[in-house]
């Protein structure tokens, strides 16, 4: 079937559709162990592998610190920001401070394998799956 | 203060629109700090996911609006396995209290965060009054 009148907004409503059904799903359950929930992750699967985004805005890179053993994720880092001196504040919603939150997962990671990126306030883990925890096709004789 | 005090997530609000679009998809509020100098007014909205670019900034009849479009063609076939927020644009608009000088607004993109001056036109300057 052809879908016809196939509009970008279609596509981000599909989107947010698909992100709402997952949301706090019971595949982490409660292995999310952490000092506090920040910042918040979301865990998406591509191919075999799992992809991580995770929204940061206003971070210095380096003062960002990424673990990875077999299973596991830390991620911990400081969040600064400065007002100049002598202004009036009129609104202070954005928050600051640090944090520290490790995310374990039901899969084993190939911890070689993992790569990071931040841009546009948003950190992306790149994390394989290790070969051995890689289905295999079973062949019936 | 303790400055290792605990980070809490923020909830993302919505953007409450006077019209609705015939999709409903949802559009957020960027987080916002504003502050005011001697000269200007800044505003700071944090914007994760937005490149520079997508972003619109105006200033009409004393009323700053803020778009920031998100760029969906990273998800693609990306399947959520657990989520903890949502995605979508961002927009929001404020009514500013000073006038606003808006031939030098200046706006950057830098990490997420969209940072804009706004000078205040001369006219709203404080003045110190000598009082004899």
């Amino acid at each position: 079937m052809i879908t016809a009148f196939a509009d970008p907004l279609d596509a981000l409503f599909n989107l947010q559709r698909s992100l709402d059904a997952r949301l706090a799903s019971d595949w982490l359950q409660d292995q999310t162990t952490s000092q506090g929930p920040f910042p918040p992750i979301n865990v998406f699967q591509q191919g075999s592998d799992l992809l991580a985004i995770i929204e940061l805005p206003g971070i210095d890179k380096n003062s960002l610190q990424i673990q990875a053993q077999e299973n596991t994720v830390r991620i911990a880092g400081k969040k600064t920001i400065s007002y100049p001196e002598g202004v009036s504040v009129h609104r202070r919603e954005r928050i600051f401070g640090e944090f520290d939150r490790t995310l374990s997962l039901p899969v084993q990671l190939d911890p070689d394998g993992i790569k990071a990126e931040y841009r546009d306030g948003i950190l992306a883990l790149f994390m394989p799956r290790s070969e051995r925890d890689k289905p295999r096709t079973i062949k019936i004789s | 203060m303790d400055t290792k005090q605990e980070l809490q997530v923020q909830q993302k609000r919505e953007l409450d629109k006077k019209e609705e679009s015939t999709i409903p998809v949802r559009v957020f509020l960027p987080t916002a700090d504003i502050y005011e100098t001697q000269d200007a007014l800044r505003v700071v909205l944090e914007m994760p996911g937005v490149q520079k670019g997508n972003v619109e900034v105006h200033v009409e009849d004393g009323v700053l609006n803020v778009e920031g479009r998100l760029d969906l063609t990273k998800y693609q076939g990306l399947q959520p396995l657990y989520t903890e927020y949502n995605i979508g644009h961002y927009s929001r608009s404020f009514r500013l209290s000073n006038k606003i000088n808006q031939d030098k607004i200046g706006a950057e993109l830098k990490e997420g965060v969209l940072s804009l001056t706004l000078p205040k036109v001369e006219e709203a300057k404080p003045r110190t009054i000598q009082v004899n």
